[in-house]
């Protein structure tokens, strides 16, 4: 989608939500996380061929595709667990928020469990 | 418009339509009426969100490899 489109969109939600929160704050919500999903979901589209394309890089360096996909799996993590806990946030619900971000950390903390371990492996070969 | 963003100002419409009819219930004395009114409309909203929610999940699921 085209950015102009993308910026206009945010900006209609932005009013919307301005005029309906006083007067609705539940739909007020409601409007900014539909908001953010179309923004999102439009930008993810696009993702794919930048996806594709470090995926190519990576073959064509002769890089352990496990990596590259561990990698990706931390990136999407850490999207989603950003817009959750901006929702969270939006809707008052601070504390929440932060547990959000904190289950967010520990499933990243858990898929990077092997790179670290793999790192320290061959460390401890190199040495004497 | 995509349909997405026509969802957008669905709920902003029921948002508002909602709101004006919370008012007018509560000023002739129907407070349940009102509060029902309110439940049934955050509820029908929230059918809608939930579809994009999803759509939402399954795209960053393929896109990010988040399933395997």
């Amino acid at each position: 989608m085209h950015i102009l489109q993308l910026v206009g969109v945010g900006l209609t939600a932005t009013v919307l939500v301005a005029v309906l929160r006083p007067r609705a704050p539940q739909f007020a919500m409601m409007v900014g996380m539909l908001a953010g999903i179309v923004l999102l979901l439009s930008v993810v589209d696009s993702m794919r061929s930048v996806i594709q394309s470090l995926s190519d890089l990576a073959t064509a360096a002769k890089v352990d595709h496990s990596f590259l996909s561990t990698v990706l799996k931390i990136i999407g993590i850490a999207y989603i667990v950003e817009f959750a806990a901006q929702v969270a946030r939006d809707a008052q619900e601070g504390a929440l928020a932060g547990k959000i971000e904190l289950a967010g950390k520990v499933g990243i903390v858990i898929l990077a469990l092997p790179i670290i371990t793999g790192v320290i492996e061959s460390l401890v070969h190199l040495l004497p | 418009m995509s349909p997405e963003i026509r969802a957008v100002f669905q709920i902003a419409g029921i948002g508002f339509l909602v709101a004006i009819l919370h008012t007018i219930l509560k000023q002739s004395g129907k407070e349940e009426f009102a509060h029902w009114t309110t439940f049934v409309g955050f509820v029908a909203v929230f059918m809608i969100v939930i579809g994009y929610v999803d759509q939402l999940y399954r795209e960053i699921q393929q896109v990010f490899f988040l399933s395997q």
